[in-house]
């Protein structure tokens, strides 16, 4: 093995072992994963249900609710589930054990990267536990078959990926468990200035601009196609190129703070 | 007086603590006027001539009332978790001030609250059909609502002794709320789902509620909507009683 080998595969060991500190603290700690289980589960329900005759206005091309709602409660649970690097980072930032993480020999990156595994794992519950709710108790359809599901599990992990380095800027510049309300106030906002609840011609005001230029309209597009009908490369290229986007520039923005962690 | 008068204080200096609780329902009234403003035109629709802004304007204002509701608990839980209540319960301070401190600082928050959240509306260009009548009635309600409420969490506050308690009851009220006619009415919903709705009493709130700031002023609706949150209170602060009774026996 060269040295520039065995200098990658172990820093991929290093993402390796935080992403499954994460997933231990999870199984000792069940109680962390609760609201972000309950959560979107509640949302695909109270959506569904108090809003199961919107579905008759332009726009939202089905005649179920529920394959309207259920890919927007499946982001908002991934985009919780984000927080959980986010989480253990300021837990660990509190009780200084991050400072013995970065006295020891381990690249910012492969932290960075062990701390979105554990979030990005943590995202397939509450997308596996949304999608049974919707087919098992809510009828839901999905006219995309098995690429449908694909492409819902890949942009939930994307967002979840995505939320999770932002939350990780967030903490490693303010370093307390507080800072996580921040990240709320601006995930939640995010979120719901999109076409999440309703489609863009069902939209009117500043908010069809502002739905129209955020790039989690795109992102949810994707997730949402399968539910709608079939996966078209029409839908689905707009949303890589967001995720993209999205991922170099919460990235770039995970790096630069955690520079600022000894400040 | 004191003791409501540091009760509010707390709750000013933690703007943690009281800016969500404006900025979602703000949020959400801007979010779903714009996205279901079409919703008036569907049939069965209970207020067709009405933008959807009016429609969840009392909706907004109940539910941001209902989540600041917690943070009077919160602050109780405080006071248990870091001993003050310890000390509080060693002086001559009269003990049922303790609970009518909490309880009036939960009802002054709601108005507070309530009143800068319908002048937002008004800003809008929301309107009240019933005029200043309908907005004061709105606020009576919406604050009433809040003591009510918040007397529950107080209970909770004083059994557990622990503000991550109160907190995790937030959700709770979440669900109370959208399982209501909050921000789709009830005549509108499908199945299981619309029955439920039917039965929760924040529905019937809201829709009485709504009859004031839609229709005009009622003395009827403002009776009606006064009568189950009486009803809410009366059960709320009797459990506080005996939870506060449960206290001071352990302390003494």
């Amino acid at each position: 093995m060269t040295p520039a080998s065995s200098y990658w595969s172990h820093q991929w060991l290093v993402a390796a072992a935080v992403t499954k500190r994460g997933l231990l603290r999870m199984r000792r700690l069940p109680s962390l994963m609760i609201p972000s289980i309950i959560m979107p589960i509640f949302f695909v329900i109270a959506f569904s249900g108090s809003f199961s005759s919107v579905v008759q206005l332009d726009g939202y091309s089905t005649d179920k609710a529920v394959n309207w709602m259920a890919a927007w409660a499946i982001l908002q649970g991934s985009a919780f589930s984000g927080l959980g690097g986010g989480g253990l980072t300021a837990t660990d930032l509190e009780n200084g054990f991050f400072d013995r993480l970065r006295a020891a020999p381990i690249t910012p990156a492969s932290l960075i990267a062990g701390l979105v595994g554990y979030s990005v794992t943590r995202a397939t519950l509450p997308t596996t536990a949304v999608l049974i709710v919707s087919f098992v108790a809510l009828d839901a359809d999905m006219p995309g078959g098995i690429l449908g599901f694909i492409i819902a599990y890949f942009t939930a992990i994307a967002i979840a990926a995505v939320m999770s380095l932002f939350v990780l800027g967030i903490v490693f510049k303010m370093k307390t468990l507080k800072s996580l309300a921040i990240a709320q106030v601006v995930m939640f906002s995010m979120m719901f200035l999109s076409v999440g609840q309703a489609p863009l011609e069902a939209i009117e005001g500043w908010l069809y601009h502002v739905a129209k230029y955020n790039p989690i309209t795109h992102v949810i597009r994707m997730g949402r196609q399968g539910f709608l009908g079939d996966v078209t490369w029409a839908e689905t290229q707009p949303g890589l190129i967001s995720i993209a986007l999205l991922m170099a520039g919460a990235g770039i923005w995970a790096r630069g703070c955690y520079r600022k962690v000894d400040i | 007086m004191q003791l409501s008068h540091r009760s509010i204080l707390g709750m000013i200096r933690q703007p943690q603590a009281w800016v969500p609780t404006l900025f979602f329902p703000l949020l959400l009234a801007a979010v779903y006027s714009s996205q279901f403003s079409n919703a008036v035109s569907l049939p069965d629709f209970p207020y067709p001539d009405v933008t959807f802004l009016d429609f969840i304007l009392p909706a907004c204002v109940i539910q941001g009332v209902l989540f600041g509701s917690t943070n009077s608990a919160t602050d109780l839980a405080g006071d248990i978790e870091n001993a003050f209540m310890d000390r509080l319960l060693s002086s001559p301070v009269s003990r049922p001030s303790i609970l009518i401190a909490r309880l009036s600082s939960a009802f002054s928050y709601g108005l507070v609250q309530a009143t800068i959240l319908i002048l937002v509306f008004f800003a809008f260009g929301a309107e009240l059909s019933g005029g200043i009548s309908s907005a004061l009635a709105l606020i009576l309600i919406t604050s009433f609502l809040s003591m009510g409420v918040g007397s529950f969490l107080i209970a909770i506050a004083l059994r557990t002794g622990s503000q991550e308690v109160v907190n995790s009851l937030f959700p709770i009220i979440f669900v109370f709320i959208f399982i209501s006619s909050a921000f789709f009415p009830v005549e509108l919903m499908d199945g299981w789902y619309g029955q439920i709705a039917e039965w929760n009493p924040l529905t019937w709130i809201i829709d009485w509620t709504r009859v004031i700031t839609i229709e005009g002023f009622s003395w009827k609706a403002l009776l009606q909507a006064s009568s189950v949150i009486a009803l809410i209170s009366f059960v709320g602060i009797a459990t506080s009683i005996r939870q506060l009774k449960r206290r001071l026996a352990v302390a003494s």
